[in-house]
């Protein structure tokens, strides 16, 4: 928001004042430097906006500041009619110095942890010795840049190296043969420590030669830590997420409310291609059969669970799907003897049929659909302003039923070593499928 | 690696690798011209539409209407959500506009 107020500011010359809620405080000043004006006006009321009656919010304008404990309104009309101060450049430094001052080991755990560089989980000190063996691992020259991430829109993008990434790898005690496969996640650019107040994880799925070749779990505990590869790569995710974005520090840069225990280690896990009675999700997003990739999925937060398929599956399933939050479509990661009953008892002979199915019976009437407020902050705008399929969605009658997500975003996976048929949807977003190979 | 060798004693100076990436270039950017007065002035309560902002604006606007009545506020929704850029409503608010208070978000 600060974003647009800056737009507006200086490159359309209007007088703009920002008002934020005040726990939003430290997050506007970062984001006002990043974007090159940091004095640019703003204020603050109490958190929360959301929900208050007329006369609240009439209180919160007719009272003071909370950041400043000066009055709201003569901050706004000051911020329009007196002078800015120029901004002069230089509000971060311009580069990131490649060693860490000498210390004793124990001197340097805490200075890691006092810089939040580490999820407050012991990590392995990066030495020259150990980053160096990890970046003999790939063909790639370690000066060659890899990605840029931000912890969320308008933050401004950092970019990173081979050998940052394998600092982190380092970090997370990641063995050096896993190496490629991290700097495949890394390439996607997506951040596994996004700031949104929601909360969100990310979940990160192999598929192809790579999951025998580093042993990446896909069958008995595959999404829990009973793998060394599962463990540490998930966990190298968060960790060069959140330092190679320019951190990842509550109440600046990571404003999650709730925060997710999924962010430890991304859910990170193979698909169980050899006992699934489904093309494989990388074959799916169109890649061969034989190639080694990682798929990332972002937006972890809701999740429904199941023990197998009887009777009355349709109804159970039609109300899992109305458990998952609508503003995020639904991964289906079944156990293989799950997969095989939807694939061999009840006709989904292909993944794309059980999608359809999903697709056509998930579904809520429209005043309740465009009534939750994440479709009120994310779907609704995009409605009014045409974009389809949402303004025909938004055009229904209030009680008529409507879809609650969109087919193609819909995903399904097997994983699972056959202990029994338990099954999970979570709500994910799908956003890519990312060579291994291409990174060895 | 299968060790974690640092080759170093346990009370030895250790040289690490920072983890931290590169942070993006920022270009300085020049705030407007400030107005002398608000009297007489059009200003756009401009809504994010991201949780009922739009609902404080108007205890804004209604403000202005009791304590300010020389200003005439004008409110205004983004096009889409406040993740994506909203050139059109920019020129609207620069073309027929003096002033602008945007809200509320981050």
């Amino acid at each position: 928001m600060s974003t647009h107020a800056i737009e507006l500011e200086a490159e359309y010359s209007v007088p703009t004042m920002a008002l934020h809620t005040d726990i939003f405080h430290n997050v506007v000043k970062s984001v006002r430097q990043v974007k090159g004006l940091p004095e640019a006006p703003h204020a603050f009321v109490p958190q929360p906006v959301m929900g208050k009656s007329a006369a609240q919010l009439r209180a919160y304008v007719d009272g003071d500041d909370p950041v400043t404990g000066r009055p709201f309104m003569q901050e706004v009309i000051e911020g329009l009619t007196q002078d800015q101060t120029a901004n002069s450049d230089g509000a971060f430094p311009r580069t990131t110095p490649r060693l860490v001052d000498p210390a004793s080991e124990d001197e340097l755990h805490q200075i890691f942890e006092d810089n939040h560089w580490t999820d407050y989980l012991p990590i392995i000190l990066p030495t020259e010795e150990r980053v160096a063996e990890m970046l003999s691992h790939t063909s790639h020259k370690a000066d060659e840049v890899v990605g840029r991430m931000q912890p969320t829109h308008n933050r401004g993008y950092w970019e990173y190296d081979v050998e940052k990434v394998a600092v982190n790898a380092v970090m997370a005690g990641c063995r050096p043969e896993y190496f490629p496969a991290v700097l495949a996640i890394a390439s996607a650019g997506i951040s596994a420590r996004g700031s949104t107040s929601s909360s969100a994880a990310a979940m990160v799925i192999f598929n192809g030669p790579v999951r025998a070749e580093m042993g990446i779990n896909s069958g008995i505990g595959a999404m829990g830590p009973y793998a060394h590869s599962n463990a540490t790569i998930g966990r190298a995710y968060g960790l060069l997420s959140q330092n190679l974005q320019g951190g990842s520090v509550a109440g600046t840069t990571f404003m999650g409310s709730q925060g997710n225990n999924f962010t430890y280690n991304s859910i990170t896990f193979a698909e169980n291609e050899e006992r699934s009675p489904w093309q494989p999700l990388h074959v799916q997003k169109g890649f061969e059969a034989d190639a080694s990739t990682v798929s990332v999925f972002y937006g972890l937060r809701s999740n429904s669970f199941c023990l197998g398929v009887r009777e009355y599956w349709r109804e159970h399933v039609r109300d899992m799907l109305l458990g998952i939050e609508p503003n995020t479509p639904p991964v289906f990661l079944l156990d293989p003897i799950t997969a095989r009953i939807f694939a061999e008892r009840e006709g989904f002979d292909t993944k794309e049929k059980l999608i359809r199915w999903a697709w056509e019976n998930a579904q809520m009437p429209s005043a309740r659909y465009f009534d939750l407020q994440l479709i009120q902050n994310y779907i609704y705008p995009r409605a009014t302003f045409g974009e389809e399929p949402f303004a025909s969605m938004l055009a229904t009658e209030p009680e008529e039923l409507i879809p609650m997500f969109r087919e193609a975003e819909i995903n399904i996976v097997t994983v699972g070593g056959e202990a029994n048929g338990y099954w999970h949807i979570h709500g994910g977003h799908y956003r890519g499928t990312y060579s291994v190979d291409d990174w060895r | 690696m299968n060790e974690m060798k640092s080759g170093a004693q346990p009370d030895a100076t250790l040289s690490v690798l920072n983890p931290m990436g590169y942070p993006p270039e920022i270009k300085a950017k020049t705030p407007a011209p400030r107005l002398d007065t608000l009297d007489g002035k059009i200003v756009y309560l401009v809504d994010c539409r991201f949780d009922d902002s739009i609902e404080l604006l108007k205890q804004v606007g209604a403000w202005f209407a009791d304590n300010m009545k020389a200003v005439e506020t004008r409110m205004i929704s983004l096009s889409s959500t406040y993740q994506i850029d909203d050139p059109d409503t920019w020129k609207e608010i620069a073309a027929k506009g003096d002033a602008a208070i945007v809200g509320v978000g981050h």
